[in-house]
């Protein structure tokens, strides 16, 4: 039988802690959608969305009410529109991107993931117009995110879309410079990118997949941060313990609510992302985590020993609770996002350098950073081609959202609102990465890539 | 038989279980099991109830015991077994 003390932990992670489920994210293939002509794939895009997802929104709050567990989002992704869009006539997808936001609107989720490309290794004919065509695709819609896969540890990096990239982050701050460079918020550059990731705006429904899939992505960061105020001056073995227990019950909801989603809308139950995903909200954030071990403010050093700590336990406690893990699965940083992360960028103590740092041992990347509106496209194309490059060597997933927001100078404050949140305009290195970037090609995958 | 379970908390006054196995009457669910104590000077109730034979689903229950919560002036949540079995057991 359960017992009072289990009863009123869990009625305490739930009213005071802030546990929720982030994410209800419906993976739908689009590789059926396709016609040679581009309006005739648009319609049959929206047809197969609204048809498909039409009870998603609703299952998730009639699970929310059922349950009393907040679900916070509820989204789409869809097969990389460059493998949809390369097969028909059109030649810009910016018309794919709003069918695409329509079908969001008309379902009622709040993004819609998948105005991708891969191209780890080159470009075919539709990854040259997706990738042409964001800017102008991201400025025009609201609830479509796009994503670029530019490396992976088998392929190498391909510095011609790192170049093409850095520009393509410039030129979609530059149109949507009266949201202060919002666009990019929706725009990821990954390396090693997963084909199951149910998190915004990385995500997309892999060709692997099956025809549509449910994937469930837990959050709890304040969860993680009470359970530790428990274990203070504590060593780092019962550090670790706490927060591999803590993740396991926080998965075990995301399991649970995985399966009755999947159950309810007769979709597969694809996996479970266990994944701290910080919001603004005080109380919510990674970064404070890292504090309450011990660091006085996130960045200063120890930062990237705390965090592959709390990477790994996280993953440790969140993989027998589940029966299938997978997306991204660890903690995020994304900065705007992070109570914790804003304060430290906003005093100095957090730097881009050493976000870098902890990008190799986190689940992701250089999320959500904001930097000076004047920051040249190439050097966003070297920070890009930096996280690629720990993303290759290092066998893990890096990704890059960076803001070069118009007009905003360090020590500026850019707010996206809501769960994008408040980001410290942050300092990029004034000496010039032009020369590297101009040289284009591809660098080759590092040798333990060759497994077989 | 569909299990959820009932947590009451707040500041303890005279009537609290009358009124809440009341609300609970009147949604037709039984109740399986009570523990209560004073915890740190507060009146703390744990009930498993069965809510299989009730003709309301779990999101309206929760809304009439909220509004007995308010007339107390005490916290009620109600939850479904689930969640504590996936949480708690193996």
């Amino acid at each position: 039988m359960i017992n009072q003390f289990e009863v009123l932990e869990t009625k305490k992670m739930l009213d005071e802690e802030n546990l929720d489920i982030r994410t209800i994210t419906m993976g739908i293939s689009l590789l059926d959608c396709i016609d040679a002509s581009a309006q005739k794939t648009c319609d049959n895009i929206y047809d197969k969305i609204t048809r498909t997802a039409k009870d998603l929104v609703k299952t998730g709050e009639d699970i929310e009410k059922d349950y009393g567990i907040p679900i916070i989002n509820k989204r789409i992704s869809v097969t990389p529109v460059s493998i949809v869009g390369g097969a028909t006539d059109a030649k810009d997808y910016v018309c794919i991107a709003k069918a695409l936001d329509k079908a969001a609107k008309e379902t009622g989720v709040n993004f819609i993931g998948g105005f991708s490309a891969l191209v780890q290794k080159g470009y075919t004919k539709g990854d040259c117009i997706l990738i042409d065509s964001i800017p102008e695709a991201l400025a025009t819609t609201e609830r479509v995110c796009s994503s670029v896969n530019v490396g992976s540890t088998k392929a190498g990096i391909n510095m011609d879309a790192v170049k093409q990239m850095g520009e393509i982050i410039k030129k979609t701050a530059d149109l949507t410079a009266s949201t202060d460079g919002f666009g990019c918020a929706k725009l990821v550059v990954f390396a090693n990118a997963v084909e199951d990731n149910p998190f915004m705006a990385g995500a997309f429904h892999g060709v692997g997949e099956p025809d549509s899939v449910i994937h469930v992505g837990v959050s709890g960061p304040g969860v993680v941060k009470c359970a530790l105020e428990k274990v203070k001056g504590e060593d780092f073995g019962v550090v670790a313990n706490t927060i591999k227990k803590t993740a396991f019950k926080i998965t075990r909801m995301g399991q649970l609510v995985a399966q009755e989603a999947s159950r309810r809308l007769n979709v597969p139950f694809g996996i479970v992302d266990l994944s701290l995903a910080p919001t603004p909200a005080v109380g919510d954030s990674v970064a404070y985590i890292l504090e309450e071990m011990g660091i006085e403010k996130c960045g200063a050093h120890g930062t990237t020993a705390a965090l592959a700590l709390l990477n790994d336990a996280v993953k440790k406690g969140g993989v027998f609770a589940s029966s299938y893990v997978g997306g991204l699965s660890g903690a995020f940083i994304p900065v705007s996002e992070d109570a914790g992360m804003i304060s430290a960028a906003s005093i100095g103590a957090l730097s881009l350098e050493k976000l870098e740092a902890m990008t190799c041992v986190c689940s992701v990347g250089l999320d959500m950073i904001v930097v000076p509106g004047d920051t040249s496209a190439s050097t966003i194309s070297a920070i890009i081609a930096d996280e690629a490059a720990i993303g290759m060597i290092n066998n893990k997933t890096t990704a890059v959202r960076l803001i070069p927001a118009p007009g905003k100078n360090v020590g500026d404050v850019v707010e996206f609102g809501g769960l994008l949140g408040t980001g410290p305009v942050m300092k990029v290195s004034e000496y010039s990465s032009d020369e590297f970037i101009a040289r284009g090609g591809r660098i080759p995958a590092p040798i333990h890539s060759l497994r077989n | 038989m569909e299990k959820a379970i009932i947590t009451v908390i707040g500041k303890d006054k005279v009537g609290i279980i009358a009124k809440v196995t009341n609300t609970l009457a009147e949604c037709s669910i039984n109740v399986l099991d009570i523990t209560q104590t004073i915890l740190q000077d507060m009146f703390t109730m744990m009930m498993i109830v069965d809510i299989s034979k009730s003709d309301m689903d779990i999101s309206a229950i929760r809304d009439n015991l909220t509004a007995t919560g308010t007339e107390l002036g005490v916290e009620i949540r109600i939850q479904h077994e689930d969640i504590f079995n996936s949480m708690h057991r193996i």
